[in-house]
Formats: C-alpha cells, structure tokens, sequence
C-alpha cells in the first residue's frame, strides 16, 4: 500500500505496463504540442504581446500624454469633462492609468494600427478592454508599447481589473473606435 | 538538515502507542503536534470560510452585501486565512504524519516543532489583526507600491518562519528513522509525496522571505523603493509555489485514503515517483503564469517558465490522473468488483466521506482546476483571461476543490486514527463531500463562465453605478456572478457541516478504545496481506480508468483549442 514501503526493495527496476507507458508518452507528446502552440502563435496567431517595454518617471510618461492630448483633443465627455483624443492613424497613442481613472477617452479609426504606450502614475492597474475582454497589467514606472489594430465600429469599455485601493470600481475609461476616413 | 536531527546528546526517550488499526508505532508528541495543527487548521477554515461567503454574498449582484471597504477587506482576509493559514497547517500536520508516523519513529526535536507551531500561529493571527484593523486591505498579494501596514508582512514572515522550523522537523525526523531503522527499503509513496512537498516548501518559503523582508523594511520607511515587476516575479514565487505544495500534499493523500479506505497500491511505485519528481523539478517556475501580461519580460521567459518547461510538471499531474484512479480499479477488481468496465466504481464506498470526498477532489481538480489552469497559463490566451473571474474560478478549481477537498476526506480518518474520536453526526458527514463539492465545482464553472464574458475579479461594483464614465457587462455576466453566489452560499454550508462534524468529534466524539477499534476496524482488514507480491498491480487490466482518462484527454484537447480560437478573435495586438 501507499502507506507502506514498496514490497520489492528494488522499486525502480520494475517493468512499466504498456498502458502506463503508453499515456505517458501521449502525455508528454500533448506536452510539446502545447509548447510549441505558443512558440507558433508568435510567427503566426495575431494576438501576442508586445515586448517593447522601458523604464519611465511617471512624469516624463504624463508629459507625453499631455501633449497629445493638447494636440489632438476633439471634444469632452463625462460628467468630468474628459478629453476625447483623435490621434492620427499609425501615430504614439498613450493612455494613463490613476488612482482611479484611465485618461484620457481615445477615439481611434478601424483597420488602422496605433502604437498605445500604458503606464501607472502611482500603483498597479489593470488594462482590461471590453468586451474585447483584451487584458494587461499596467505598472508604475514601466512603459509597455504595443501595436493595437481596433476592429469593430463601436464604443469600448477600459475596466481596471487590478485592485488599486477603495475608489478602484470607479477606475472606467474608454475607447471609441470610429469607421475609417 | 542533518544537524538539527542530532541536535542534543541522547536520543529524545519518546513515548509511543501502538496504532490498532495499523499496528504502527505513534509517538505521542508527533501525535499531539498533529492534533493542535490539523484544529488550528480548521479554526482558520471556519474563520476564511466566512469570510469568503461575504465575499460571495457581496459579488452576487442582487444582494451586494458589504459596503467597499469592508468587501477589500474580507476578501484579503478570506484570501490569506483559507490559502495561507488552513492549508499550511494542515500540511505540517500532513509532513509529522507522513515521517514520524507512518515511518515508525520519533519525531525529531517536538521542542523546536511547537516552536514552529507557536511562530505560525502567532504570525497568523498577527497578520489577522492587522487585516482587520482595516489598514491592510491590500489583497492577499499585497502588490507593491500599495502598502500595507507593517505588522501585515511581520506576520507573514513569521508565519513563513514557523513554517520553514516545521518543514525542517519534518527532514529532521526522516533523518532520525533512516539512523534508526524503524523501516525496511525505501520511504512509502505517500511520504515521498510529503517530502516532495516539503522540498516545494522550502523554496517556497524562502522566495517569501526574500521578498517580504525587504517590503516590510519598506514599509517602516528603511528602504525607499521596491520594484513592483520584481516583487511580483519572486512574490509569485511563493505565492504560486505553495500551490504546488498544496499538489503534491493533496496527491500523496489520495494515494494515502486509497490505500487507507480499499487497500490500494500504486500500479507502479516508479511511475507515481517519477511524477512526484516532475513536481520538484518543474512546478516551482510556475510564477511565470502571473506575469504573462507585464511590461518588461520577454516572451522567451515567459513561455519556457509558463510551461514548467516543455509542461513537464504538467506531465507528473497527468501520470497521477491515471495512476491513482488506476491503484482505485485495481483495489476493487481484485475484491472481485470486476464485471463490465465500471462495477468497481459503481460499488466504490460512496458513503465513506473520506473516499468520496478524495474522488470528486480528483476528478474536480482534473476536470476543472487542472485543465483550466493550462489554458490560464498559455502565454496569449492569458490575454483575454487576466485578472478576470476567470482566474479565481481557476484556483477554486484546484485548491478548493482539488485541496480542501482532498484534506477535508483525510480528516474523516484522522479524527478516528489520530484524535481516536468516533465521528459524530455520520448521515451529516457523509452527505459533506458531495455538498461541498457541488458548491466548489458551480463557483468554480460559473465564476469562469463571468471571467470569460470580462468580469473583473476583486472588484466591488461591476455595474459601475458611480463611475464617471459608463460602462456595461452583458447580462449573461451578472447571471453568472448571481449564480457564483448560490453555489457559493452551497459551499459554505458545505464548510459548516464539516467544522461541525470535526469540532464536535474531536472535542465530543465516544473515545476510540482499543478494543472498540478491534471490534470495528476503520481499515481494510489484511489489505496488506492479501497482496502477494508487491508491483504486479500492473498486469490487472484497467479498462474503466483508461476510459476515464480518455474522456479527460478529449475535453482538455477540445477545450485548449476552443480558446485559442477564442484569442483568435479579439482585436490583433502585436
């Protein structure tokens, strides 16, 4: 029993039944097939993660986001008037994380590739994009760079989906996607 | 480790009893620390338990229980009091049984173990308090740069301490059987399963130290930054390791209630070895699957480490899920269980709670946690699960459903064997499992059900009433968040029923005498015996489990592929 000592001292020479060996060799094999689904997704798959990444003061990261939103800004919204950003096509766009909001709104056209830089200017938040339900944790002091193509007319939601403190279920941003001019 | 094993002069004189029903020799002080830690145990189960029902109660929509402050707060309790507290007591309880007594010997040191003892319970509580006192609502993960007060990360660190003397007893006192004969060849399996826990542990442990001991100097003001992707990249090496522990503990009692309830042995000692082996050398990288989505960490890293390279931890769980209801069909065909494919589970005792409860611990822990925490830690497709319900629908999965589960069984025999009380309330302790099991298994599908339509996890208010922007979840999401809570409120009833069967045997149950144990032996009596020769488990043919594993290979292949398609659909990110 498992609870006992293996009877035959010389456990490890024991022959290995054939339906033991058989599913650890479909497991092992199902193993690779897993590995090297993620290896394939990066040549392949369109969703993979950015590793574009650097160290930033939160101030230098506000400063950029600042003037873009000085030079792009098309209107307000919110009972706080946030400001709607239309970047161009192709261009940096940032989006920053605060105790408790993603700011500013951006309004990006459909099809076309933006660069979006996040970075936190005090804890950790969580960009989470719905209900695309596309998901990345936002820290302070780093500044991710990934490429963003929208697809789908429409207005999205950016929930924070890391908790950040008493006001983090009041932390929602949002990205319009308009159609292509 | 050696060292602490000979520690002293002479050899502690200890003070043993001869076990009834297994004709061990039980040292009384391995068997009192055993007791005192498996009670704290459940006391922090009670109190987490609680705490996770308000939670629930707060996440189902329509009740909405506690106010915001008072919701981060019970939610960083629940998260520190059930995975921290309940379950690491309960493993050391596990790690003094699996060495000193089912190898025949004296505790090392008992001295130093309630040292241990006293240091965790007391860092436990310290870390309560603090969570309590309201300042500390900084979730179980305590994410830097949020902060914490400083007697939070005190009290984990001396929990961890307490934590590590006891892992050291434990190799202190495999040490002192090996030196003293007390048993022939090599460990049982179920011992080498706890040493590879505690191998996990020390890691674990030690990834702790070395991340909280600089946040807590922080947090007095000695240290003026922590990096917060470091913190996460070596926090998570405790914080996912110790789950690990929680896999090789909860394995090694599934073989040790199989064996205990019918008598079975592994098919093969060296297959179930080698795969408890694959834990120690793969499962600890797994802090890699909380930092998929961060800036700064290169997908390399990302994808050799999520996959406990080439998934070769994954491969230990798999030979497990085929060896142990394998040693179960095998048990039964030999006590004559053999017609069709599946008698031998049909007749299994489902009114024994300790068998039922390993069972469904085993089949929810493959079923759910296990196949859902592959697709979970799959570098892309942790874009569109991230810190969404998805993830603690995920872990109730493996370490309430597969653990709890697993060492609430344990207890329907450790309280006869160990605490030598007769269980109370026998209707209420065997209806326990399947309570609690249903409860476990429908938050854990329905709180990945939210995850997958977006729902946050930790989080107050998912409609966002005083956001100033808006924003809504379908309503398919708030179903599923409603339904969470139902089965929810089954599971801690669940929770009751089993502290009030456990508290009310130990401190009231009809003492188990020698003679009535005689009378009524709780083992299968000759279970031992009747097994002429060791390692021919083998040549039974297991068409019933191997079709179970099929069944289970099938929906893990559909369901990893169904969410790659899934990923497939969001917008292309790159």
């Amino acid at each position: 029993m498992a609870i006992h000592p293996p009877e035959k001292r010389i456990w490890w020479n024991e022959p290995l039944e054939k339906s033991e060996i058989t599913w650890i060799t479909i497991a092992f094999i199902w193993g690779l097939v897993m590995f090297f689904t993620m290896v394939f997704w990066h040549f392949t798959g369109e969703q993979n993660l950015s590793n574009e990444a650097y160290r930033i003061h939160p101030e230098t990261f506000a400063e950029r986001t600042e003037a873009m939103v000085d030079q792009y800004t098309v209107r307000e919204e919110g009972e706080s008037g946030l400001p709607v950003v239309r970047p161009p096509p192709g261009s940096d766009v940032y989006m920053l994380a605060r105790l408790w909001e993603w700011w500013p709104i951006l309004e990006l056209e459909e099809g076309k590739d933006y660069r979006l830089h996040l970075s936190s200017m005090d804890w950790q938040h969580g960009f989470s994009l719905q209900p695309e339900n596309i998901n990345i944790q936002v820290h302070p002091g780093y500044e991710l760079v990934l490429t963003l193509t929208p697809e789908g007319v429409g207005e999205y939601g950016v929930v924070c989906n890391e908790y950040c403190g008493i006001g983090h279920h009041q932390m929602v941003g949002k990205i319009h996607v308009v159609a292509a001019e | 480790m050696a060292s602490i094993a000979h520690t002293g002069t002479l050899p502690r004189a200890a003070e043993f009893r001869t076990c009834p029903d297994t004709g061990l020799r039980v040292d009384l002080a391995a068997e009192k620390l055993i007791r005192w830690n498996a009670v704290v145990a459940v006391v922090f189960l009670a109190v987490g338990g609680l705490f996770g029902l308000l939670v629930a109660l707060t996440r189902w929509p329509a009740v909405h229980l506690l106010p915001a402050e008072w919701f981060y707060l019970a939610l960083t309790a629940h998260g520190a009091d059930v995975l921290l507290f309940w379950v690491i007591f309960f493993e050391i309880a596990i790690l003094y049984f699996a060495s000193a007594i089912l190898l025949n010997s004296r505790l090392a040191t008992p001295r130093i173990a309630w040292l241990g003892f006293w240091l965790m319970l007391a860092g436990a509580l310290l870390a309560n308090v603090a969570v309590l006192q309201g300042e500390s609502s900084v979730m179980f993960t305590s994410y830097v740069p949020m902060q914490a007060a400083p007697h939070f990360y005190l009290g984990l660190i001396l929990f961890a301490v307490g934590a590590l003397v006891a892992v050291a007893v434990f190799f202190g006192t495999l040490v002192i059987a090996k030196d003293e004969g007390t048993y022939e060849g090599s460990v049982p399996l179920v011992t080498f399963g706890a040493i590879a826990a505690a191998i996990i542990a020390v890691f674990t442990i030690t990834s702790g130290a070395i991340i909280l001991i600089p946040t807590f100097l922080w947090s007095i003001g000695l240290i003026s930054h922590i990096d917060p992707v470091m913190y996460k990249v070596v926090w998570w090496g405790m914080g996912h390791s110790s789950q690990q522990i929680n896999v090789s503990a909860h394995v090694a009692v599934w073989y040790a209630i199989a064996a205990m309830v019918l008598g079975a042995k592994p098919l093969s000692e060296k297959v179930s070895r080698f795969a408890f082996l694959m834990y120690i050398l793969f499962l600890q990288i797994a802090a890699a699957h909380h930092l998929l989505v961060e800036p700064g960490i290169s997908s390399e890293w990302k994808i050799f480490n999520t996959s406990y390279a080439l998934y070769l931890a994954v491969l230990g769980s798999l030979i497990h899920g085929l060896s142990v209801p394998g040693a179960i069909e095998a048990a039964q065909r030999r006590r004559g269980y053999t017609k069709g494919v599946f008698e031998w589970l049909r007749k299994a005792p489902w009114g024994n709670p300790a068998f039922a409860g390993m069972f469904l611990s085993l089949v929810m822990f493959g079923f759910i946690g296990g196949i859902s925490g592959v697709v979970l830690g799959s570098e892309q497709i942790n874009l569109i699960m991230h810190n969404t319900m998805y993830v603690p629908g995920h872990f109730h999965g493996t370490v309430v459903a597969g653990t709890t589960l697993a060492f609430m069984a344990v207890t329907y025999l450790v309280v006869p064997l160990i605490f030598r009380r007769e269980i109370m309330f026998k209707k209420l302790a065997q209806w326990q499992p399947y309570v609690f099991g249903i409860g476990v298994a429908g938050i854990s599908l329905f709180m990945m059900g939210a995850g997958t339509l977006g729902v946050s996890r930790r989080h107050w208010d998912i409609t966002f009433s005083d956001a100033p922007v808006a924003f809504d979840y379908p309503g398919t999401a708030f179903l599923m968040m409603g339904l969470n809570g139902v089965f929810g409120v089954l599971s801690a009833l669940g929770g009751l029923m089993y502290v009030v069967v456990v508290v009310s045997s130990v401190f009231f149950g009809e003492r188990r005498t020698e003679e009535k144990a005689k009378a009524e032996p709780l083992l299968p009596q000759g279970g031992a015996a009747a097994v002429a020769s060791y390692g021919s488990e083998g040549t039974l043919k297991l068409p019933g489990t191997i079709t179970l594993v099929a069944i289970f290979f099938v929906a893990f292949v559909l369901y990893y592929f169904v969410n790659w398609k899934f990923l497939s659909e969001v917008w292309p990110l790159s």
